[in-house]
C-alpha cells in the first residue's frame, strides 16, 4: 500500500459506534476512513471492513439477524470470500455470526443484564491479521457494552474452534487466567472473539475502537487496528 | 363547529375545575366540543401549563453572559465559547415509571433526548436522578430493576452515553418513585433551532413514528394528579418507546438541520400533536391548521380526540420553508421514516383541525397557551416542621465502635457503590467520556476543541424535608462543588422540581422555600437556571414525597487535561481538607442509618464560604497541583476518605489521618458539614495550596498521608481498605438480590 490504509466502516440503521470507529481510524490511527452505507453495494475500494457496534435494525427478531439482508452485506460476503479482511465488533460480531461468516452465536448474557465494563482479554495467537502487533499471552484492556454477548456453539463447533486456534481473544482475570469471575457474560470457554477458518474474518465483543485514545484511558484497541495495517503493509503475512 | 358542546361534568372528568371550565367557555364565547375539551384539558393541565408554579418560578435567575436560551423553549442553551453552545434540560417521568417501570423510564429518556436534539444539538451525554422507596418495601426491587433496565434499554440503544447520575432510597418514595432524566447536547451557536412557528402558508410536517392510541392523557390525568387505589388502571396512559426509531429520528433531524429547510421544530411530547402545534403557534403569534386525515397512523378508526391527545413516542412537528417539502421527505426517506405534510401556518392565531373534511377544532391559540390559569396557591409550613427540626446532640448516644459505623454506612443503600446501576449503562459510546461514572462528576470532552464539560446531578431530599430552603440551596452548591472537584467551572443549571400536591399549603410552602433556596444559591454563584421541569402531585393516598428539587449542573473546562478525579492516586501524597467541620449531625445519613433518626436541621450553609472553597479548589486544580479532589457529603469525612481510598479503578490505597477530633467523634467522622473538599497533593505543592487558600480566607487542614493498606483516622477508625472496598462495592448488588448488605 502506497498510501494510508483504507478502512471501511458500515452504517446500518441503528449502528451506534460507526462514527466513533471512523473517528478513531481517522483522527487517532491515521487511516483513511470510508463511511459505507447499508443500502449501497459499492465498497469503494477499501482494504479492510469494520462492522461496528450498535443495535442494527433495533435488534428486532434477533441481534444481527436483519442486518445480514442489507444490500451491503452481499458485497461484504463477496469481499470476505476473496480473502478480504473483515472485523465485526460487538453488534458487528453478531451480524457476522448471523450471516454465517463466523460460526456460533451470541446469546443473552448469563446475568440477563446489559453490562458495560472494562475487561481484560488474553491474546491467544499473534500470527493473525488482527493480532500480529501483540504477543501471544498479552492481556488487552478493552471496554465491553452489550446485553447479548454470551458466545454459544455446539460441542463440535467449539472443539473445532479450539483445535484450529480460531479463538483469538479470551476473557481473563488480572493474572491472565480465564476464570469464571473474569467472564462478564457467560461465554463458553471465556471466548471474547474468534476468526473464521480462513483467518480473514474476525469478530469480538469488546470494543477496540473505544480503546485508541489516551485521553479516554484505554489504548490497547489500537493494537488490533495496527495489526491489520501491518498485515496489509506486508502483503498479507504475519 | 362539528360535535356537540360538552357539559361541566365531562370537563371535571378531564381534570378541569368548574371555574376553569367556565373561564374557558367565556374566553371562546361558547362551550367546547369533546375534541376541543381534550385540547384545553391537556394544555391547562398542571404538567403543560405550570399553573401552580409559574408565578413562583419567576424568581429564579435566568440571565447571564453565557445564556443563549433560557426557560420557555424545548431546552436551555449556554455558550461554551468557540462558537459552540451546550444545550441541556432535565425532565421527570415519575408516575409512568411507577406504573410501568421499564417503559416509563425508557420514554423519559427518549423525551428528554428529543427536547435537546430538537434544538439542533447532538446529544453527547445523559444523566439520571432516581428515587426509590426503602428496600424493605415489596415493590422496591422490582421498580429499581425495571427503571434501571428501562433507562439503559433506551439510552444504550440510541447511542448516547449515560455518564452519571444519582440514586437514593427513602421510605418517603415507597409509593411514588422519581425518575428524572437529563440530556446534554452540543451545537454551533448559529445552528440553534427554536419552536416558533412563522411564515403564513409554510407547511407543517409530521415526522417520525406513526400515531397510535398510547399515552392518551398521560400529561393531564397521569402526571397532574395524585396516586390512589385505581392507579394501576392508568397503565394504558403510559407510552411505549422505540429507541431504534429515535436513533433514526436523531440522525434524520440533524441531517435536515444542515439544510435550509426548517423554520421551527418541536418534539411531540406531553400532549403530543396538541401541545406541539399550540405552543409553536403561540410563540410565533400565528395560527396553525391541521388535517388529521394526513397524520400517519398505526391504528384504524382513531377519533380526532385520540389523534390529538396521543402521546405516541418518537414524533416531531416541523414548520418548513414553503417549497422545501421534498427536501424534508428525501432526508426522512433515507432514514426510512415517515414525513407527511399535515397542515400549514395561518394568520388567524387559531388552532383549526379538520378530519374527514369537517372542522373538529377551532380555538383561539392564546387562551390555550398563555391564557392558561395562573394560581397563587396558599402556602403554610407543615405543623410538624418545628418538631422535625428539633435535635439535641446530648440525646444521641455515642457509638463505641466507629469501625462498625463506617462499614455500615459504606453498605447503606444511599452510600454504597453505584456500580450495579451504572454498569448497565453504556458510558463509552460517542467516544468522549473522559471521567466515567463513579467520581464526583462525569467529564465529557467536546470534540474538535480542547474543552470538556463536567456534569453532576444532586439533591439531598432529607435536607429538603427538614428545611426546604437550606436543602435546595445545598443541592445547588453541592452539584456545583462536584463539578468543581472535576476541574470545571459551573456555568449553568437545569432543575427538576419534584413535589407533592400544590393545592396543599404545606406542599406549596416547601415549593416556595425550595425555589428561594435555588434562587439564592444561584445568585451567589452567578449561575443561571436555563431550563427545567416541575412535577407536582407526587403523592399516594394523601402522603407527599419529601420535597426533591433535583439540580443538574453543567461545568466548563477550557482544557480537558485539567480534569480531576475523586480517588487517591499515589502513596505519600498529603491528604488535605478545605473548609471547616462543625459539630452538627442534623439530617445526616449517620443519624438515619445508625440511630434511625431523621430530624434536626440540615448542615449550616454559608454561601460566601462555599464560594471561596470552590474557588480555591478550582484554582489549585487548574494550576495542576491537585492529584485528587472529593466533595464531602453523605457520611461525612470518614465516608469521604474511605471513598478516596477505594473508589478508583486500581487497587485500593490506605491513608493515615493523624489529626484527632476536636469535637464529638461521631460529628467529626460522620457529620455532613457543607463546603468541604478533601484533596490529595504532592507535599511539594502544600505551600502553594496554602497560599491559594489564604487568599480567599479558606481554612485548610492537613489531615495526613496516603499510605499503606489501612484507613486509620486518629484513634477512632482503623480498617483494612480491602474490607472497606468489598463492603462498599458489593452492597447494592446484595440488596438487589434480597440479601442483607
Amino acid at each position: 500500500m502506497g498510501t494510508a490504509m483504507k478502512c471501511g466502516v458500515i452504517t446500518f440503521p441503528g449502528s451506534l459506534d460507526d462514527a466513533d470507529t471512523l473517528y478513531s481510524v481517522r483522527q487517532l490511527l491515521g487511516f483513511e476512513g470510508v463511511a459505507l452505507w447499508h443500502k449501497d453495494r459499492d465498497l469503494q475500494g477499501v482494504d479492510f471492513i469494520v462492522l461496528p457496534g450498535g443495535f442494527s435494525y433495533g435488534d428486532y427478531l434477533r441481534t444481527g439477524a436483519l442486518a445480514r439482508f442489507a444490500p451491503v452485506m452481499e458485497s461484504v460476503v463477496e469481499f470476505a470470500s476473496n480473502g478480504g479482511l473483515v472485523m465485526g465488533l460487538c453488534n458487528g460480531f453478531q451480524i457476522l455470526c448471523e450471516s454465517g461468516l463466523l460460526p456460533g452465536a451470541l446469546v443473552r448474557n448469563q446475568s440477563l443484564r446489559y453490562v458495560c465494563a472494562e475487561v481484560g482479554v488474553r491474546v491467544e495467537r499473534s500470527n493473525t491479521p488482527f493480532t500480529n502487533a501483540c504477543k501471544t499471552g498479552d492481556v488487552l484492556r478493552l471496554p465491553i457494552k452489550h446485553g447479548e454477548g454470551c458466545f454459544a456453539a455446539d460441542e463440535a463447533t467449539l472443539g473445532r474452534l479450539e483445535e484450529n486456534g480460531q479463538v483469538l481473544v479470551r476473557y481473563v482475570d488480572e493474572s491472565g487466567d480465564p476464570t469464571a469471575a473474569a467472564n462478564p457474560n457467560g461465554s463458553l470457554h471465556n471466548i471474547a472473539g474468534i476468526v473464521n477458518e480462513a483467518g480473514n474474518v474476525f469478530g469480538m465483543m469488546p470494543h477496540a475502537e473505544h480503546a485508541c485514545d489516551r485521553l479516554l484511558g484505554l489504548e490497547d484497541g489500537a493494537k488490533v487496528f495496527r495489526s491489520v495495517e501491518q498485515w496489509l503493509l506486508r502483503g498479507g503475512r504475519a | 363547529m362539528n360535535g356537540a358542546p360538552v357539559d361541566e361534568k365531562t370537563a371535571l372528568e378531564h381534570g378541569l375545575t368548574a371555574e376553569e371550565f367556565a373561564n374557558f367557555c367565556t374566553a371562546i364565547g361558547r362551550a367546547p366540543n369533546l375534541a376541543e375539551l381534550g385540547v384545553v384539558s391537556v394544555m391547562w393541565s398542571e404538567h403543560c401549563s405550570y399553573k401552580s408554579s409559574r408565578a413562583v418560578l419567576r424568581d429564579l435567575p435566568k440571565e447571564g453572559p453565557r445564556v443563549l436560551q433560557g426557560p420557555g423553549e424545548n431546552a436551555g442553551a449556554v455558550s461554551i465559547g468557540d462558537g459552540l453552545a451546550a444545550v441541556f434540560k432535565i425532565e421527570s417521568h415519575n408516575h409512568p415509571s411507577y406504573i410501568e417501570p421499564y417503559h416509563g423510564a425508557a420514554t423519559g429518556v427518549g423525551g428528554i433526548l428529543r427536547d435537546v436534539f430538537t434544538m439542533g444539538a447532538r446529544p453527547i451525554a445523559n444523566l439520571n436522578s432516581l428515587r426509590f422507596g426503602a428496600f424493605d418495601h415489596p415493590r422496591t426491587r422490582y421498580l429499581v430493576s425495571g427503571v434501571v433496565s428501562g433507562v439503559g434499554g433506551y439510552g444504550n440503544c440510541v447511542g448516547v452515553p449515560t455518564v452519571g447520575g444519582e440514586i437514593y432510597f427513602d421510605r418517603g418514595y415507597n409509593e411514588n418513585i422519581l425518575v428524572n432524566a437529563f440530556t446534554l447536547g452540543i451545537v454551533r451557536e448559529d445552528g440553534i433551532f427554536r419552536a416558533e412557528a412563522s411564515g403564513v402558508g409554510n407547511p407543517v410536517l409530521y415526522v417520525g413514528s406513526k400515531t397510535g392510541r398510547d399515552g392518551i392523557h398521560g400529561a393531564s390525568l397521569l402526571a397532574s394528579s395524585e396516586f390512589d387505589d385505581e392507579t394501576e388502571d392508568k397503565r394504558p396512559t403510559v407510552q411505549v418507546g422505540d429507541p431504534f426509531t429515535e436513533k433514526l429520528l436523531i440522525e434524520a433531524c440533524l441531517e435536515l438541520m444542515e439544510r435550509d429547510a426548517i423554520v421551527a421544530i418541536q418534539d411531540m411530547g406531553a400532549a403530543g400533536l396538541t401541545s406541539s402545534s399550540v405552543e409553536m403557534a403561540d410563540r410565533g403569534d400565528v395560527g396553525i391548521c391541521i388535517d388529521l386525515d394526513k397524520v400517519p397512523k398505526r391504528e384504524e378508526g382513531m377519533t380526532p380526540y385520540e389523534i390529538l391527545l396521543s402521546e405516541s413516542q418518537e414524533r416531531m412537528l416541523i414548520v418548513a420553508r414553503a417549497g422545501s417539502e421534498e427536501q424534508v421527505r428525501e432526508v426522512f426517506r433515507k432514514w426510512d421514516l415517515d414525513a407527511a405534510v399535515i397542515g400549514e401556518v395561518t394568520d388567524d392565531r387559531r388552532l383549526r383541525v379538520f378530519a374527514g373534511g369537517e372542522e373538529v377544532v377551532n380555538l383561539p391559540v392564546s387562551p390555550l397557551a398563555n391564557g392558561a390559569p395562573v394560581y397563587e396557591r396558599h402556602s403554610a409550613p407543615p405543623t410538624k416542621q418545628t418538631e422535625l427540626q428539633r435535635l439535641s446532640l446530648a440525646d444521641v448516644p455515642s457509638p463505641g465502635d466507629y469501625n462498625r459505623c463506617l462499614l455500615s454506612l459504606l453498605a447503606a443503600p444511599n452510600i454504597a457503590s453505584r456500580e450495579w446501576v451504572y454498569s448497565q449503562y453504556d458510558h463509552y459510546v460517542g467516544g468522549n467520556t473522559v471521567v466515567r461514572p463513579g467520581s464526583d462528576a462525569a467529564v465529557v470532552r467536546v470534540k474538535g476543541t480542547q474543552k470538556a464539560i463536567a456534569l453532576s446531578v444532586d439533591c439531598n431530599s432529607r435536607y429538603c424535608l427538614l428545611d426546604p430552603y437550606v436543602g435546595a440551596m445545598t443541592a445547588v452548591v453541592e452539584a456545583a462543588r462536584n463539578v468543581v472537584c472535576a476541574g470545571a467551572e459551573p456555568i449553568g443549571v437545569t432543575d427538576c422540581l419534584n413535589f407533592g400536591n400544590p393545592e396543599k399549603p404545606e406542599v406549596m410552602w416547601q415549593f416556595r422555600e425550595a425555589i428561594k433556596g435555588i434562587r439564592d444559591a444561584c445568585n451567589a454563584l452567578s449561575l443561571p437556571v436555563v431550563s427545567g421541569n416541575v412535577s407536582f402531585y407526587n403523592e399516594t393516598d394523601g402522603r407527599p414525597i419529601p420535597p426533591t428539587p433535583t439540580i443538574a449542573m453543567v461545568g466548563l473546562m477550557e482544557d480537558v487535561r485539567h480534569h480531576c478525579v475523586q480517588w487517591f492516586e499515589s502513596e505519600g501524597d498529603l491528604v488535605i481538607m478545605l473548609g471547616r467541620t462543625r459539630e452538627e449531625l442534623g439530617g445526616s445519613e449517620y443519624l438515619a442509618t445508625v440511630h434511625g433518626l431523621v430530624r434536626g436541621t440540615p448542615p449550616w450553609m454559608d454561601l460566601s464560604v462555599e464560594k471561596a472553597v470552590q474557588a480555591v479548589c478550582l484554582e489549585a486544580i487548574r494550576e495542576g497541583i491537585v492529584t485528587s479532589a472529593h466533595d464531602l457529603s453523605e457520611g461525612g469525612l470518614a465516608v469521604g476518605l474511605a471513598e478516596c481510598c477505594i473508589s478508583g479503578p486500581g487497587a485500593p490505597l490506605g491513608a493515615e489521618i493523624e489529626l484527632e477530633a476536636s469535637i464529638r467523634p461521631d460529628a467529626w467522622l460522620f457529620g455532613e458539614s457543607q463546603s468541604r473538599i478533601v484533596v490529595s497533593v504532592k507535599s511539594r505543592h502544600l505551600s502553594r495550596l496554602r497560599e491559594i487558600a489564604a487568599q480567599r480566607s479558606t481554612p485548610l487542614t492537613v489531615l495526613g498521608t496516603v499510605r499503606g493498606s489501612r484507613l486509620r483516622i486518629g484513634r477512632l477508625v482503623d480498617v483494612d481498605v480491602t474490607e472497606l472496598r468489598d463492603t462498599w462495592s458489593g452492597a447494592l448488588a446484595k440488596l438487589m438480590r434480597g440479601e442483607e448488605a
